[in-house]
Parts: C-alpha cells; sequence; structure tokens
C-alpha cells in the first residue's frame, strides 16, 4: 500500500481510512483533548511526558490518600497492575489494531511464564538475563505456531480456536509431569541486582525494584508500539480491521501482517508472563484459567481498544477495581460484573476511543460491526454482516 | 454529539469517582480486618500477666475466608480467634489483635497480601497460609522477612523440603497420611481390588500417588477427573470395568459427593474411602444416603477432639468446630505462649516456635528442623446414618 | 502408574469394554451440549454476537428446576414419604411440571439479558466487541450473583434422591439407564420442536429472514426488535431445557455449573457451524463424544477429554474454516 496512488476517489472504507480520512478527522477533532495535545510546543509535550515518566516511578514512594488498598500497594503494582497493563498493550495489537479477536490470550502469557520456569528453575539453570529473550522467542514462536494454520479464519471462529489454544496449554502443562503438573514450579530466578535496585533485598526493596522493572518494559513496548502503529504496518493493520477484503484487494498482504500482529502480541504477552512468574518465583497452572483471557480482553474493551492510552487505563481499571472493591468482601466480583456491563453501556467505546475512527453510523443498522462503528454498506457482498465474517 | 459524548464521560468518571471516594474513608484499616475493636493498641504497658511489653502486637493470618474453600479458611480463622480471645481475657494488659487477610485461596491473590503481612512490622507470627498452593507462592515473601508462620491444615509433602527456616505446620502431611490410608485399605477393610481417582490438584494428586504406591499390586485402576465438569462417567466406567471392591477418591469433599453419587447410580458398591479434603458435614449432605459407610481418613484431628474446645466454639459461633480450627487453635497457642514469655520481635518468635514442645489439644506440639510436627497420627472416621462419627487412629 | 498423565494406554479387550459405555455417556453429554449451543447459534444467526451469557441462562434454570422439586417434593414422594407418587403417569406429569419451570425460567432469563446486556448497546449500534464485554459482565454478575445469594451460596445444590436411576437395557454389555433415554429422547424432541419452528412457522421464517439480511427483513415489514426478542427467548428455552434434563443425569448444580457447560457448548456451536442449527445439533453429539471417548479410552484421565475436545475443533476448522456444515441460518434449509 503506497502513499502514492491519492489521485482517484478511493473505493472502499479501509482505503478511505488509510488515505483520506485525516482531513475529515481534523475538523471534528479540534476540539478534543488530542488535538490540544497536539497544538503544544514540541519541548513542553516532552517535558510533560517526562514528568509523567517520573511520576509513574515515583508512585509506590508518594504514599498518595484514596488509592490505597488490603494488599500492599507496591506489592500489587508490581505483581498484578503493572504485568495488566502490558498483557493489555499486548493483546491490543491483536484485537485493538489488527481487530483480530482473540479469547485465549493467557495461552502466551502462559508460555512466557512456563518458558522462564523451565529454563530457570525445572530443567535447566539459564540466567535470568538470557532466559528472558528466550522466553519471549518461545512465545513469540507459540504465536506463529498458532497463527499460522489459523489466521485464515475469520471472526469468531478464530475467537474459539484461540479460547481452544488457551486451554490447551493450560492443560498440557497440568497433566504433564515435565511442566510440574499441578504442583507447578517454584524456586524460579529473580533478576539480578541493578546498583541500588535490589530484587534480592528486602521485601519492599524487591517489590519496588520489579515496579521499576515492569514499568520500564511498559515504557519500552509502549514507545515501540507507537512507532510501529504510524508505521507501514500499523497502517496495514487498521486497513485489515477495518475491512479485510478490501484491504488484500488494494494489495496489503494480510495474511502476513496478521501473522505479524500475532506474533507481536504473542511476544508481549509472553513477556508479561516472565515478568509474573519472576516476581512471584512459583507458578501452577490455576495461575493461567481462562477467566484471565476473559479479563485481559475486558482490560482491552473496557480502556477503547486501538488507543494505546486508554488501553493502559483499562488495564489498570480492570486489575485495580477487584482490589480496591475488596472492602465488599466477597460480592466483589458481583459488583465488577455489573461495572463492566454499565460501562458498556454508558462508554462502548471504552474510556478512550480509538483516534482514527470512521464516524459514519450505519443508523438504520440492527447489525453492529465487529469492533468498531463502521459503515453500514449495503452493497457489500454478505449483506450487513459483511464487516465481521465473510 | 461531541457534547453528550463528553457528558457521558464525565458522568462515568464521576461514578468511578464515587466507588473510590466511598471507600476512601476506611483505608486506614485494611478491608480484610475484622480485628478485635478493643483489642487495638492500648497505651497500658504496665502489669500485662508476665510483665511483658505487647501493645500492637499482632498476630497475621492468611488463608482463604471466602470464595469457594472460604468455610476452611473460616474454621481455621474462628479456632485462632477463640484462643486469642481467651488470652486477652486473661491479660487484660496485654492485648493481641488479629490481621485476617482473605486470599480466596488463590495464590496469585495471596502475594501481594503476604507482603502487606510482611511490612506490617506489629506482626510477629503468622496463622496460615491455609493451603499448600498458597503457601508455595507465599513462603519466599515470609522467609525474606524473617516472619515465622504456622500453617493450621496445608499438608503438602514438599513444603517443607525447601529448606524454609520460617514454615511450620501443626499436622502430618500428605506423605504420611498415604501410608495410614494403605495401611486402613489393608488391615481394618482388608481389600484385594483398589481403584484410586484423583482430581489432579496440587492436594489429590501428591496424596494418590502416595496412595498408589503404597498399595503397589493392589491398586489396579486408576482414573483423573476434572473438578469443574459435573460428570464423572469415565472414572466411574473405570471403576466399574475393573470390578474393585474399595475406591480411594484423593481430592475435596464437594467432588467426593458427586463421584460417590455417581458410583452408587452406576451399580458400584465399593467401599469408598477419601482423604481428609472430604471430611466435612457437606460431603454427607451432597452424597446423601450413598455416604454412609464411606470411610474418610485426616492427619486433622476429629473437630471434636476436645470436648472443651468445642464447647467454647459453639458458644462463640453458635456452631460446632469445623476441621482445622482446633488446629489453628493449637498453633495460635504457641504463639501466644511466646508472647507471654517475653518474646515479640519476629527472631524471638521463630527461636521460640523452634524450641516449642508441650501438649496441645490435638497433639504434643513439637517441630523438627524441617518445620514438620513429631509423629505421623492418621486419624480415621465412618459415615455412619448420614453422620461423621470419630473412630480415632487407623490401627 | 505413577506417570498416568499420557501414557496408559489400555490392551485391546480393555478398550472395547470402555468403548460402548464411553458412547453413551458422550450421546447424553452431546444431547446437553447440542440444547444449550441452540441457544449460541440462534442468537449468532441473528446478531452475530456471542451470547455468553448463555452459560448462566443454564445455571438459573437448573436451580429453578431444582426450586420446583424441593417445592413440590419430589424426592420425598418418589421414596414413599409425604404424598407419595402413585402411578408413573403422576411421575411424568410431575417430571413434566419441573420441565415447564426450568424452560419458562431460562426463556425468561435469557430475555432479561437481552433486554439489559444487548439492548441498550444495539440502540446505541456498539461495536461487536462490546457486546461481548457486557454479556461477560452480566454472566459475572449473574452467577456471582446467586454464588453469594442463592440458595446454596457456593456450595453444590444436592438433590440425590429425586431421580432414581434404573438400568433399562443393555447396549453391547454396556447398561443403559432410564435416565440416559430421559436425556437423549427429551432432547431429541426438543430439538426436532426447534427445527420445524425455524423451518414452517412465520416466527421462524422472520428468523431466517432477519439472519440471512435484517436491513432488507426490515424493509419488508419484519419486526426486528420482536425477532431478536424471540430468538433470545427460544435460545432460553432450549437452555432451560437442557438444564432439567442435565439434573437428570447429575442431580448437581452450583453457581459455575453454567461456565464449562457453556464453554463446550460454544465450541460445539462453531464446530458445526455457528449459526447453523444442524450444524449446533451435530456439532453438540460430536464434541459430547469425543469428549467422553478422550476421557475413557486413553487411560482415565478427563482432562484428556477437554484436550481432545479443542484438539478436534482446531483440527476441524484448519479443514472447514466454516465449520462442518457452514454457518448460514438464513440460507440453510432448517
Amino acid at each position: 500500500m503506497s502513499q502514492d496512488t491519492t489521485s482517484a476517489p478511493p473505493p472502499t472504507a479501509a482505503a478511505k481510512l488509510v488515505f483520506g480520512s485525516r482531513f475529515a478527522a481534523a475538523a471534528r477533532r479540534r476540539r478534543t483533548i488530542e488535538t490540544r495535545w497536539k497544538a503544544l510546543p514540541r519541548p513542553l509535550r516532552a517535558l510533560f511526558v517526562l514528568v509523567l515518566v517520573g511520576f509513574i516511578y515515583l508512585l509506590p514512594s508518594l504514599h498518595l490518600p484514596i488509592i490505597p488498598t488490603s494488599s500492599d500497594f507496591t506489592a500489587l503494582l508490581a505483581i498484578i497492575i503493572v504485568p495488566y497493563v502490558l498483557v493489555a498493550l499486548g493483546l491490543n495489537v491483536v484485537v485493538g489494531m489488527a481487530g483480530l479477536l482473540d479469547l485465549g490470550y493467557v495461552g502466551f502469557y502462559a508460555v512466557g511464564a512456563y518458558s522462564l520456569a523451565i529454563l530457570t528453575s525445572q530443567h535447566a539453570t539459564v540466567p535470568w538475563l538470557i532466559s528472558i529473550p528466550l522466553s519471549v522467542g518461545i512465545s513469540m514462536l507459540a504465536g506463529l505456531l498458532l497463527g499460522a494454520p489459523t489466521l485464515r479464519l475469520r471472526g469468531d471462529y478464530l475467537a474459539i480456536v484461540t479460547l481452544g489454544f488457551g486451554e490447551i496449554i493450560r492443560l498440557l502443562a497440568k497433566s504433564s509431569d515435565w511442566m510440574g503438573a499441578q504442583s507447578g514450579i517454584g524456586n524460579i530466578k529473580s533478576p539480578p541486582n541493578l546498583g541500588p535496585i535490589k530484587f534480592s533485598g528486602t521485601i519492599q526493596e524487591r517489590n519496588t525494584a520489579f515496579y521499576y522493572l515492569a514499568v520500564t518494559f511498559v515504557i519500552v513496548v509502549f514507545f515501540f508500539l507507537r512507532r510501529l502503529e504510524s508505521s507501514r504496518v500499523g497502517r496495514s493493520w487498521t486497513a485489515i480491521r477495518e475491512d479485510e477484503d478490501a484491504a488484500e484487494h488494494m494489495g496489503v498482504p494480510t495474511f502476513k501482517f496478521k501473522l505479524w500482529a500475532f506474533a507481536i502480541g504473542a511476544g508481549i504477552g509472553g513477556l508479561a508472563g516472565t515478568l509474573y512468574a519472576s516476581n512471584v518465583r512459583f507458578i501452577n497452572p490455576d495461575n493461567f484459567q481462562l477467566k484471565l483471557s476473559i479479563l485481559f480482553l475486558a482490560a482491552v474493551v473496557f480502556g477503547g481498544p486501538g488507543n494505546m492510552v486508554g488501553v493502559v487505563f483499562g488495564a489498570v481499571a480492570v486489575s485495580y477495581l477487584p482490589e480496591r472493591l475488596r472492602f465488599l468482601n466477597t460480592t466483589r466480583y458481583f459488583w465488577f460484573g455489573v461495572v463492566l456491563m454499565v460501562m458498556m453501556v454508558f462508554r462502548p467505546q471504552g474510556l478512550l476511543p480509538r483516534k482514527l475512527q470512521q464516524r459514519i453510523k450505519p443508523r438504520d443498522s440492527v447489525m453492529p460491526a465487529f469492533i468498531d462503528v463502521s459503515e453500514g454498506d449495503p452493497d457489500r457482498e454478505g449483506g450487513p454482516h459483511g464487516t465481521a465474517t465473510a | 454529539m461531541q457534547k453528550s459524548k463528553i457528558g457521558r464521560l464525565a458522568a462515568t468518571t464521576l461514578a468511578l469517582a464515587l466507588v473510590v471516594a466511598s471507600c476512601g474513608s476506611d483505608t486506614k484499616e485494611p478491608a480484610g480486618t475484622t480485628a478485635d475493636s478493643t483489642a487495638s493498641s492500648t497505651a497500658d504497658t504496665t502489669g500485662a500477666a508476665a510483665g511483658v511489653k505487647c501493645d500492637g502486637v499482632t498476630i497475621g493470618f492468611l488463608g482463604a475466608l471466602s470464595g469457594d474453600a472460604g468455610a476452611l479458611g473460616d474454621n481455621a480463622a474462628n479456632g485462632a480467634q477463640i484462643a486469642i480471645d481467651e488470652f486477652n481475657a486473661a491479660n487484660p494488659d496485654c492485648k493481641v489483635s488479629i490481621d485476617k487477610q482473605d486470599s480466596q485461596g488463590d495464590p496469585a491473590q495471596a502475594t501481594p497480601l503476604a507482603t502487606t503481612l510482611a511490612n506490617n512490622a506489629s506482626i510477629i507470627a503468622l496463622i496460615g497460609p491455609v493451603f499448600s498452593g498458597e503457601s508455595k507462592a507465599t513462603m519466599p515473601t515470609f522467609e525474606t522477612a524473617g516472619l515465622p508462620v504456622i500453617s493450621p491444615s496445608a499438608t503438602n509433602a514438599q513444603l517443607t523440603t525447601n529448606g524454609w527456616k520460617m514454615f511450620h505446620r501443626v499436622l502430618a502431611n500428605d506423605d504420611k497420611q498415604g501410608p495410614g490410608i494403605v495401611q486402613l485399605i489393608k488391615g481394618t477393610i482388608k481389600s484385594a481390588k483398589v481403584g484410586v481417582i484423583d482430581d489432579a490438584s496440587d492436594y489429590g494428586k501428591g496424596l494418590a500417588v502416595s496412595v498408589r504406591a503404597g498399595l503397589a499390586e493392589l491398586d489396579i485402576a486408576d482414573a483423573t477427573i476434572d473438578p469443574k465438569a459435573a460428570d464423572y462417567s469415565a472414572a466411574v466406567t473405570a471403576m466399574k470395568d475393573a470390578g474393585v471392591d474399595t475406591v480411594f477418591y484423593s481430592g475435596y469433599y464437594a467432588e467426593a459427593a458427586k463421584l460417590l453419587a455417581q458410583l452408587r447410580d452406576a451399580g458400584v458398591t465399593a467401599t469408598f474411602v477419601s482423604g481428609d479434603g472430604a471430611l466435612d458435614e457437606k460431603f454427607v449432605t451432597g452424597a446423601g444416603a450413598a455416604a454412609d459407610g464411606a470411610y474418610i481418613t485426616a492427619t486433622a484431628s476429629p473437630p471434636d477432639v476436645n470436648v472443651d474446645f468445642a464447647k467454647k466454639y459453639n458458644a462463640a459461633y453458635g456452631d460446632e468446630p469445623g476441621l482445622y480450627s482446633p488446629e489453628a487453635y493449637d498453633a495460635t497457642q504457641i504463639i501466644l505462649a511466646g508472647i507471654a514469655a517475653g518474646k515479640v520481635t519476629r527472631a524471638d518468635m521463630a527461636a521460640f516456635i523452634e524450641a516449642y514442645d508441650a501438649p496441645g489439644i490435638t497433639k504434643q506440639l513439637k517441630f523438627d528442623v524441617t518445620g514438620e510436627p513429631e509423629g505421623s497420627a492418621v486419624f480415621y472416621t465412618i459415615v455412619e446414618a448420614g453422620k461423621l462419627v470419630s473412630k480415632g487412629l487407623v490401627p | 502408574m505413577a506417570t498416568l498423565s499420557f501414557g496408559g494406554f489400555l490392551t485391546f479387550a480393555g478398550f472395547l469394554s470402555r468403548f460402548w459405555p464411553s458412547t453413551i455417556t458422550g450421546l447424553v453429554l452431546g444431547a446437553v451440549y447440542a440444547l444449550v449451543a441452540l441457544g449460541y447459534t440462534l442468537v449468532y444467526g441473528v446478531l452475530r454476537l456471542i451470547n455468553f451469557a448463555n452459560s448462566e441462562v443454564f445455571m438459573l434454570s437448573a436451580f429453578g428446576s431444582f426450586l420446583a422439586i424441593e417445592v413440590l417434593n419430589v424426592p420425598q414422594r418418589l421414596t414413599g414419604g409425604g404424598d407419595p407418587v402413585k402411578t408413573g403417569w403422576e411421575l411424568i406429569g410431575i417430571l413434566a411440571l419441573c420441565l415447564v419451570v426450568s424452560v419458562v425460567i431460562g426463556g425468561l432469563s435469557a430475555v432479561v439479558v437481552e433486554r439489559v446486556a444487548y439492548r441498550p448497546l444495539r440502540q446505541r449500534n456498539a461495536p461487536r466487541l462490546v457486546f461481548l464485554i457486557s454479556a461477560i459482565g452480566a454472566s459475572f454478575a449473574i452467577s456471582e450473583a446467586v454464588g453469594e445469594w442463592g440458595p446454596q451460596q457456593r456450595d453444590e445444590y444436592a438433590l440425590t434422591k429425586f431421580f432414581k436411576k434404573q438400568q433399562l437395557f443393555k447396549v453391547f454389555g454396556a447398561d443403559v439407564y432410564n435416565a440416559n433415554v430421559i436425556v437423549v429422547v427429551g432432547a431429541a424432541v426438543m430439538a426436532l420442536a426447534l427445527v420445524l419452528f425455524v423451518s414452517k412457522s412465520r416466527v421462524g421464517r422472520g428468523i431466517r429472514a432477519v439472519a440471512q439480511d435484517a436491513e432488507t427483513a426490515k424493509l419488508m415489514g419484519v419486526n426486528v426488535d420482536r425477532i431478536i426478542l424471540i430468538t433470545f427467548l427460544v435460545g432460553g428455552l432450549m437452555a432451560g431445557g437442557a438444564a432439567f434434563l442435565y439434573e437428570i443425569h447429575t442431580p448437581f448444580a452450583r453457581y459455575d455449573v453454567g461456565f464449562s457447560i457453556g464453554i463446550k457448548a460454544f465450541t460445539a456451536a462453531v464446530l458445526g457451524g455457528i449459526g447453523n442449527v444442524r450444524g449446533a445439533l451435530l456439532g453438540g453429539v460430536l464434541l459430547g463424544l469425543i469428549e467422553s471417548w478422550g476421557s475413557s479410552l486413553f487411560g482415565s484421565d478427563q482432562n484428556i477429554g477437554n484436550v481432545a475436545a479443542f484438539v478436534t475443533l482446531v483440527l476441524v476448522l484448519m479443514v472447514r474454516p466454516s465449520g462442518l456444515l457452514g454457518e448460514s441460518l438464513g440460507r440453510s434449509k432448517a
């Protein structure tokens, strides 16, 4: 898909999106936070980002009012919240950017965690620093292995196959003595100390160190994905998401890019898994239940699929709320379900909607589009279901 | 359009803010705490029974207080509470409080909670963790913090093989229960054809492996069930097919009841034996008449092991003591004895527990270097006319 | 047999002696999966949505029929206590009444779910993924509410005496019980009724029209909202019937019973070709059989059965990307 074919009016939604929507969108977005942000001078923006990053790093030592939970806050951040953010960013590549519904993302999280556990404790003693890239590589490989035969499937078929994949990984881990079966794997290695950042110090030092590590991972992944999003790869994903057939006709190698989305998503999921495993030092198959995949997906949708800042907020909300709701004791998951429903009704596009969004709404259509509010094109083959499945 | 969206966003944000703010007020106290409010730090430091300074001294508790297995954690927490209430009544000048945290038995949830407990300097010892899985996940934290723990209930054999100095438990592990079960099947039930079914859980698989090894050639049929499923036909068929005369199930009470009912439905009349995971009234109510004649073993003492304790428990909670209540009571007594003896730092308490040797209500309480209790008593119980009747030690 | 996982292939004789019993179990499970799968497939057909909350409709019906059984005092009466059941017809009458209660609760709760979790979103033209999350939220809320405030909280709701299983006859040496026959026949009757309803009735034609092309159907005068509501209702009725039949097979229910059944039923619907009524029936029966064979024939490990079910799904979809019978509620003959 090249930039120089601008003359003829683009025939499809996908092409319109890639080529033309910037003009249409500009007027609409004049007053949004986004445009105000863009209007700020560059140094000011950089300063703001720096302050924000600094604030995030200092978060555990600030002891803000309101936010504490009955779980230790630093530990909660390091073990649950920040890994969730990482997972959500990874899943967002698959669901939000490329528009592939993945219901078994926990499978990649598990592959990452188990790879690290097997490499550093169960069957070998590979140093932590080498195990991490290896584990991420194995997760990406798992993504490719799952994606290659199944990415021809559309929409909900892909969803159920990925769901099956997540379950197969968990059940294999549960039945295989090589992977520790139900007893799980303990004594997983921690990262080496880095000056004052001690992974082997007191609990507080350890959790703080893990928090720094996790936040660093998140920031690196975030900016990596930002770059990717605005590159040819990102634009191709958008095209695939909006209309796969049209993208294919326009010359986007859809299969290749879908596979890339899967592999990158899997790698990030695996990275989050290694983070969890090396912090808690013990994993068993129960850490990787199907329910977790659903919560991951909820984080992405809650935040606004496709918008990385939104997804970060979504992940924080989904991981933080159940802890914050601890005072409700056993009823907290009930309320969590209610909050999910209410959120979806009042803010279906998530906390922060995707910025590149088509606003042409199918007013008369009863058919919701797959992820986005899309054009109800009556001419499209397959009737009103055309956007989602063939 | 834009306006209404912003309005909606504002409404949502406001709603979230309200949720957050409404619970902002009680953040000083951990939400799981049901600590006796009278037991909070009184400034009085003089004249404690043993002349000990113990204002603010707290005992931690970590285990499932809600969720699927919440009942077991409650049993233990109540047992511990009784011991503490007694101590506080006897020592008005030395009040000890308890900080209970609810892990729902989930290792992932337990880990940050363990950090909270470990960071609380006033906590000098911990009752729990209640389950084996969460013990594995949280012990590295307690180990680093030098916080001694006494589990009233975690029986996985591997727990004492990690070189953890802070881990102790007041009941024998699954590997010791295994031989007791084998002895029961061979000696008391006198069965020659045994089928062993497990639930693939940490506890169930561990115990099943030990029993299978002990039975050797007497074990003629094996099966594994998925506790989340409601239908166990595959396991039932395997038992029926092999013509076993005893079925040993290694798992928890809810599945034990379902499995037993399905075995009887299919016409399998073999004697049913299960481990301590099934020692619960709900096993009997769930399986109904099919439960009669079932054997259940446990390294934990029968809840009614001590009449005096049962009375106290009933007075406090209007109910009979449950599984692990006496163990939690004993574990708490050890720690309270340490406090009375002036051991109010973690290090002192750990040393005190190491050296402890005194009778409790369940057994003589004494630990070996790995934290295992001395002795390996296995008790058994038979269901008779819908009642759990303790039969004492396996002969 | 220390490493029983993955090991333990049986001898040929052992294989044969377990084949028929596990086939019967598979058919029973498959019948239940098929009925629940219908709920997924119908809603998917007209709305292209995974109705995630269908599993909780199943769970609510299971609890509803248990309550009915308790109110009618069935277990006591069967064992001669209370006001005993005298004739076979009376028993059938009572069972039919319980079935009706279960089915009605299923239908009603499905309609409520549509009203609360779906309709507001449809009116806002929300993206499809949002429906999924809303349904997941509803599913959480329903099952947690039953776990928290239901009759047994988080424990098993057990009515072991409610139905006395009796061996009727043998097939190749495998026992067939009255319960097995009731479940399979009951499910077949309900499925047949549904197939006729969708293919012959006026409303059924409306459902097919909306499934094929909602815009056109609307232009042709079909009340799309009403059809969607009816589709949920019918799916709920099927889940309710399935719940009652399942209870006859194993008389236990818990607040989370819907989850595992729901996942299997949804898998079955996809296996057969989601959106396709006959596909859901075929997929259900096949999945039940595969799961049961997987659990029984290679050692005896239920986890292997679950793995077998999902592996089959992946393999089938690789060969036939839209399921065994393809997806088309609208265009299929049924």
